[in-house]
């Protein structure tokens, strides 16, 4: 029987709809009510007091909201930044140089931040800054910016190492045939043929570095919130609509950019 | 007048890997090649010769030997640093340059102003006959016209030596003539010397001034092609080169005796005892009053202008027999025949 030749196909089984619908109803089900209760006229996040645009205008007008905005950006402009910088040089490393001894255990060093749990993370960057903040007295941003660009390297390394994998090395061969100093086959053929890959490398640091909360918390001084942290503090009091419209405007930022991330990662060649 | 060496390799050997994982990819090359020559190196797969190439090239340092550009040591000189450029076998377009970008490369990397650079890139384009494409990416082009774009990017900065790795392999039968009567004439007009890589013995043969002919890492002959086809220094040669039956017998004064005991009256040069024979299929000639060699046709394959003959002797050898169409009449499968060699044209090689 034909039939019988089929492969396994999990769609078949019984249950198989209902336990799907369920699934995605608790992924997207609570997210769609944040998005609703923004627009809230009243004052409550599950009760409808009509539509309005209030609480946005409340959250664009609160001087809070606007500090730690201003400093989530900042910390993920530069992450992203430093990661990718550095994750592009790793990337490079680990993929033109043909196969070396050690190669998984480097692998292993650089994708570290995806397997060490976060809070482990945390709590370790916390006793390390704190005795180098007793040690230098400073205790800018500075701390935050380069915890987040730890974590964030293998995040901009993965779609950079893809891209150059899959990069002909014959362009390079061929850039040196025509006189083009190491540096200048860099310049003028790796770069702009990675380009795509750095972008999105970059982007995905820029997310994970906006949405970050463990790590912050941990490492923040006083005064130093990010949108999420300050959003975490917000929950500890009354809950308004405010929550949901920034909320909402962070979930609008970052489908924008992954949206631009897959376009970038799509468009090969 | 003696003619300028342009590359010379002496002794040049590669060697990938260590102890008892190493490959010799190369034995002991030693070669020179003249200036504004057409030289092909010719060899199945793994015979060495796009190791030599990337040796020239710079890609690969040999394990041993040295090689000399006009005279200069440049074994360890570094590619972009050589008066030398490729042209790939994949191409290697740059994909994110304009044709006309891509061909200025070489230039533009050499800091030259891009004054000289337009112009040169100009020139080079109608040489190849691609002054429309200038502002196209090379994904917008058929593989022949990448072809010649990448051959205008390796003569824009008129190199030293043009190195051509099996440039034509990709492309198909009709556009690869016309690509190699394009060759030769790119090569007479810009006067630069060629270096021609390919397993294609009849590329070879139309297109080269000389050839060598390389198989597992060594040089086997260096010559012409009438040299190259006509006087085969051993069975690897004239296997290689074009068709050839190989007839064993032995010298009996100064003729030689074949299987099927006819004698064979061939230019001996103080040969004796077991010797092969390499007769070429239109040396072979078939009478149908069977006059000659008795033998009998077993197979008929009908080329067109030719017609190739399979031949059944006496001692049950087989030898192929090339016959023009027009005047083979009438022979079919299962005729006797009478067969003549043409023995002056016979190569005898040591068994």
């Amino acid at each position: 029987m034909a039939d019988k030749k089929r492969a396994f196909d999990v769609t078949t089984l019984p249950g198989f709809t209902a336990i799907a619908i369920t699934a995605f109803v608790l992924l997207y089900a609570p997210i769609i009510t944040l998005v609703f209760y923004s627009f809230n006229g009243g004052n409550s996040v599950n009760q409808w007091g009509g539509f309005s645009l209030q609480w946005y205008v409340v959250a664009w007008n609160n001087e809070a909201v606007q500090d730690a905005t201003a400093r989530s950006l900042i910390i993920a402009v530069w992450a992203a930044v430093i990661s990718t910088a550095l994750a592009t040089m790793a990337a490079l490393g680990t993929t033109r140089r043909g196969k070396f001894k050690g190669q998984t255990v480097i692998y292993i060093i650089i994708n570290q931040p995806l397997m060490v749990p976060e809070i482990v993370t945390a709590v370790a960057l916390l006793i390390f800054f704190s005795s180098v903040k007793i040690a230098t007295g400073y205790s800018g941003l500075g701390y935050l910016i380069l915890a987040h660009s730890a974590f964030c390297i293998p995040f901009a390394y993965l779609p950079i190492k893809a891209r150059l994998e899959g990069m002909d090395t014959a362009m390079e061969t061929a850039a040196a045939d025509l006189y083009a100093t190491p540096w200048q086959t860099f310049r003028y053929v790796t770069l702009p043929l990675l380009l795509p890959g750095v972008i999105a490398g970059a982007m995905l640091a820029f997310i994970i570095s906006l949405d970050n909360v463990i790590i912050t918390e941990f490492v923040k001084s006083a005064g130093q919130d990010t949108l999420p942290t300050y959003m975490l503090g917000q929950l500890r009091r009354a809950l308004t609509p405010e929550v949901n419209a920034i909320s909402t405007a962070l979930l609008a930022l970052t489908v924008l950019i992954l949206t631009v991330f897959f376009i970038v990662t799509k468009k090969r060649d | 007048m003696t003619k300028q060496i342009a590359i010379d390799a002496r002794n040049v050997g590669k060697i990938y890997g260590v102890g008892v994982h190493a490959v010799t990819a190369l034995g002991d090359v030693s070669i020179a090649i003249e200036q504004g020559e057409f030289f092909t190196l010719l060899g199945p797969s793994g015979c060495g010769k796009t190791t030599l190439l990337r040796c020239i090239a710079g890609f690969e340092t040999p394990t041993s030997g040295s090689i000399h550009l006009s005279g200069r040591d440049i074994t360890y000189t570094p590619p972009n640093e050589r008066p030398v450029n490729t042209v790939f076998q994949s191409y290697a377009l740059f994909p994110h340059l304009s044709v006309a970008d891509n061909i200025g490369f070489g230039l533009k990397m050499q800091g030259k102003p891009a004054k000289e650079v337009k112009a040169a890139v100009e020139r080079v384009l109608a040489l190849v006959k691609l002054e429309d494409f200038a502002k196209r990416l090379p994904q917008q082009l058929s593989g022949g016209q990448q072809q010649r774009v990448a051959l205008a990017r390796a003569l824009a900065p008129q190199p030293e030596v043009l190195l051509l790795d099996e440039p034509l392999s990709a492309l198909d039968l009709k556009l690869r003539k016309e690509m190699q009567s394009e060759l030769k004439r790119l090569q007479t007009e810009t006067g630069i010397t060629f270096i021609f890589v390919t397993h294609d013995q009849e590329e070879a043969l139309t297109m080269s001034d000389r050839i060598a002919v390389m198989s597992a890492g060594e040089l086997l002959q260096v010559g012409t092609p009438h040299d190259i086809y006509d006087r085969p220094v051993n069975r690897f040669v004239a296997d290689f080169i074009g068709e050839t039956n190989f007839v064993e017998g032995t010298v009996e004064g100064s003729a030689v005796r074949i299987g099927t005991g006819d004698l064979l009256d061939v230019t001996l040069d103080g040969h004796s005892g077991g010797v092969t024979l390499a007769v070429r299929p239109e040396q072979v000639s078939l009478r149908a009053d069977g006059s000659g060699i008795a033998a009998q046709i077993v197979a008929a394959t009908y080329l067109g202008t030719d017609t190739h003959y399979t031949l059944e002797l006496g001692d049950k050898s087989l030898l192929v027999a090339r016959i023009q169409s027009n005047s083979a009449g009438g022979m079919r499968v299962g005729d006797a025949v009478g067969l003549h060699i043409d023995a002056g044209a016979v190569q005898v090689l040591s068994a």
